[in-house]
């Protein structure tokens, strides 16, 4: 058996399990970890799963940062005045959208520059929500609680884990399932693919490139809008102006280093918010998160055996940097810069991705072919 | 995202600049901020301040200011743009500006600079900074009485002295009246990021942690301690409006008298190259009002504390002090000087875990 062969799901999983064992073997309950694990993750993984489906139009969207801070400020709004944080949600993608249609209008009726417009909608919405925000300071958003299932959320590790999140958290999940099946399986996604990957052909096919684009535009728009407001309703919960603090930024990083591939963008989401929450959680137990390198290694020296890719002498380097890793950090907990500590999820999430698509050509031919690139009829 | 940010801004204000020079324009002061305005804790006091001079002033002055100017290399652009447009006077208020801020005042010996919380002048650069961990004492004292675990949760921005004195002076303070108190100290590398904040305080609160105390920009430690009912601090400004509940009392820093005399001074030609390191007595930093969760021997032995600072009693350094490796620092009844305190870069003994260097 090849990990090759296992599907993203599965390796999800594997990936959860691993870190179920790295919390325990730390100290850290696994459970409560990974609630707050879920919680970092939920705003990127919006953000980027939206999007992801622009870029398979072949639009680039620079601005996921602005529609994320607008989404923030509006989902607060429409919460506090509505009294109802769904009303915020709903309000959030709506902005989101909205903000998302003025870029599709300059860049694809007005045929601006993709890239120049994405930038500039990222200030337009950071200077927008700051406006809109004036009143919104140190106000308290209404509480956005848990699904309760009765019987299933208190199951022992089970329930905490996986069957007592908020509503959001099922939506985002729904919505990656929902996104590869569109994207794969159906039809329209089929066409939204073809649009991102030869306009002139889709458009001779008889597609109408400009009106699948402003609604991919539009969806990645309402995605951004939902993972701000989640990060203004339910991590935080507080408005506070440039509160997305570059999460737009790291969404748009998600996606080309998922490969423009569903399950991947979610694994690229929980690894960044996994291990920006587990440095944190690493030191407030103050352990080194060396610690969490050599667990890393450890993992990469598995899965490097598994697949019975590497030599004998790689093989054996592996497994001694990792045994020698593991004792350091478990023996000397040594002082680390704190911009290394700040690295980490980072580093961790760079190399995991670019492990995963290390096959180039693979992770080459599954970028738009047409990303970026401006589309006229007269073309 | 930053970046773009102070380039827009950047672009605008080479624009607006030589529009404005006939003679009798109104002396400029300009301000670089490391976050939003509407932080609402670091950036937020320091526009306070900004307004101050705008008030005491009123047409004599223009004021400007670049927010979310990272530190590094980048602050060097924003502040030479400041001093290009025109500006008599820049302030700039976070440590990471040091450097930058001297670079271009060698440039521009004509402008006055002033640096908050560094500790490298020139002829044209004064520093200024408060006696932070003045109040760090106050805190650190209320927190060891009430905290009931034992255990205090204190989110840290960047490893350099001022940090430290903060940690050092809040500890001592807390350990005086509670010598089973441990601090859980978690670095999160930034001064604003809200979201990172949060995460750092529910690490904290994961592993105990009742009460908490911060030295980041942003009010979502308190948001979460509200959330989560247990007790925090303001932090730089009062934020008793992100937790009603949580806050217990807070560290204010007014900056608003000092840069109304800096500006006066330059106005009147008799600004010098200064060190100015005020505290509680000089009223730079501020005790916000005590809650009424803190019991009144408590809340009275803290402003007992306030007091000495002020008749200069008490001093938050007085040994015996060991540091971390136990070896002596102050022998008993010795106060800390000036200049160890500027330094700082060691845990006093009793904190766990290994300070980054």
């Amino acid at each position: 058996m090849t990990v090759e062969r296992l599907t993203q799901p599965v390796l999800i999983t594997l990936a959860l399990v691993a870190l179920a064992v790295f919390a325990l073997i730390s100290g850290l309950d696994p459970v409560l970890l990974g609630a707050s694990i879920i919680i970092a993750a939920q705003p990127l993984l919006l953000a980027a799963i939206g999007e992801m489906v622009v870029e398979k139009s072949g639009v680039l969207n620079l601005g996921v940062e602005g529609m994320m801070i607008i989404g923030a400020i509006a989902g607060f709004a429409f919460a506090v005045e509505s009294g109802s944080p769904w009303v915020g949600f709903l309000g959030a993608a709506l902005a989101g959208a909205a903000l998302a249609l003025v870029f599709g209008v300059l860049t694809q009726v007005l045929l601006s520059n993709q890239v120049a417009t994405g930038l500039a909608l990222t200030l337009f919405g950071l200077g927008l929500a700051a406006l809109i925000g004036q009143p919104y300071s140190g106000l308290k958003p209404p509480a956005f609680g848990s699904l309760d299932i009765p019987g299933l959320s208190d199951l022992p590790v089970v329930g905490p884990l996986f069957l007592s999140h908020d509503a959001v958290v099922y939506f985002a999940l729904g919505l990656v399932i929902a996104v590869w099946l569109f994207l794969g399986r159906s039809r329209p996604g089929m066409i939204l693919r073809a649009v991102g990957e030869n306009h002139a052909a889709a458009h001779a096919l008889g597609y109408n490139v400009i009106a699948i684009r402003l609604a991919a535009i539009a969806f990645g728009g309402a995605c951004a809008g939902l993972g701000g407001a989640y990060l203004s309703l339910v991590r935080v919960p507080q408005w506070n102006e440039g509160m997305t603090a570059g999460a737009g930024w790291i969404a748009l990083a998600i996606v080309v280093f998922g490969a423009w591939k569903p399950w991947r963008v979610m694994l690229g989401a929980y690894l960044f918010g996994g291990v920006t929450i587990l440095q944190l959680n690493l030191q407030a137990a103050n352990l080194t998160p060396l610690w969490l390198l050599a667990f890393g290694l450890f993992l990469f020296a598995i899965w490097r055996t598994l697949t019975s890719r590497a030599g004998p002498i790689e093989l054996l380097l592996l497994w001694l940097g990792t045994i020698a890793l593991g004792t350091w950090s478990a023996a000397y907990p040594i002082s680390i810069q704190a911009q290394y500590l700040s690295m980490t999820p980072y580093l961790v999430t760079i190399i995991v991705l670019v492990v995963m698509s290390a096959d180039r050509l693979r992770a080459n031919q599954n970028a738009p072919a047409s990303l970026g690139q401006v589309f006229h009829k007269s073309g | 995202m930053k970046f773009v940010k102070t380039l827009a801004a950047v672009a605008a204000l080479a624009l607006a600049g030589p529009a404005l020079s006939d003679g009798h324009e109104p002396m400029k002061v300009g301000f670089i901020y490391v976050g939003p305005v509407g932080d609402f804790g670091w950036s937020y006091e320091h526009d306070q301040g900004r307004k101050a001079i705008e008030e005491a002033f009123g047409d004599k002055v223009e004021t400007t200011y670049l927010e979310s100017v990272p530190e590094g290399p980048d602050a060097e652009r924003a502040i030479r743009q400041l001093a290009q447009s025109g500006h008599d006077l820049i302030f700039t208020t976070s440590f990471g500006y040091m450097n930058p801020t001297l670079k271009v005042a060698e440039q521009f010996p004509d402008v006055k600079f002033e640096h908050a919380t560094g500790f490298k002048r020139a002829d044209n650069v004064s520093v200024y900074s408060g006696r932070f961990y003045e109040g760090r004492t106050v805190l650190g004292h209320i927190a060891g009485h009430m905290t009931e675990t034992n255990t205090i949760g204190y989110i840290a921005s960047f490893p350099i002295p001022e940090v430290v004195r903060g940690i050092n002076s809040a500890y001592l303070a807390a350990k005086a009246v509670n010598p089973d108190v441990s601090f859980k100290i978690v670095w999160v590398n930034t001064w604003f990021d809200p979201a990172k904040e949060a995460d750092a305080a529910n690490a904290l609160i994961e592993q105990g942690a009742d009460v908490i105390m911060q030295h980041t920009d942003s009010p979502a430690a308190m948001t979460i301690a509200e959330e989560k009912g247990i007790y925090a601090f303001g932090q730089a400004s009062d934020m008793k409006q992100f937790g009603p509940n949580a806050r217990l009392s807070s560290i204010i820093d007014n900056w608003g008298p000092y840069y109304v005399a800096r500006t006066q001074a330059v106005m009147d030609g008799t600004w010098e190259s200064t060190d100015t390191w005020d505290g509680i007595k000089p009223g730079l930093t501020e005790i916000g009002e005590f809650s009424d969760k803190i019991p009144a021997e408590v809340q009275a032995s803290a402003q007992a504390i306030i007091d000495g600072i002020v008749d200069g009693s008490i001093h938050s350094f007085t040994g015996p002090i060991k540091k971390q490796d136990g070896s002596d620092w102050l022998a008993e009844g010795e106060r800390a000087d000036d200049g160890t305190l500027l330094g700082m870069n060691f845990y006093v003994e009793g904190i766990e875990g290994e300070l980054p260097n």
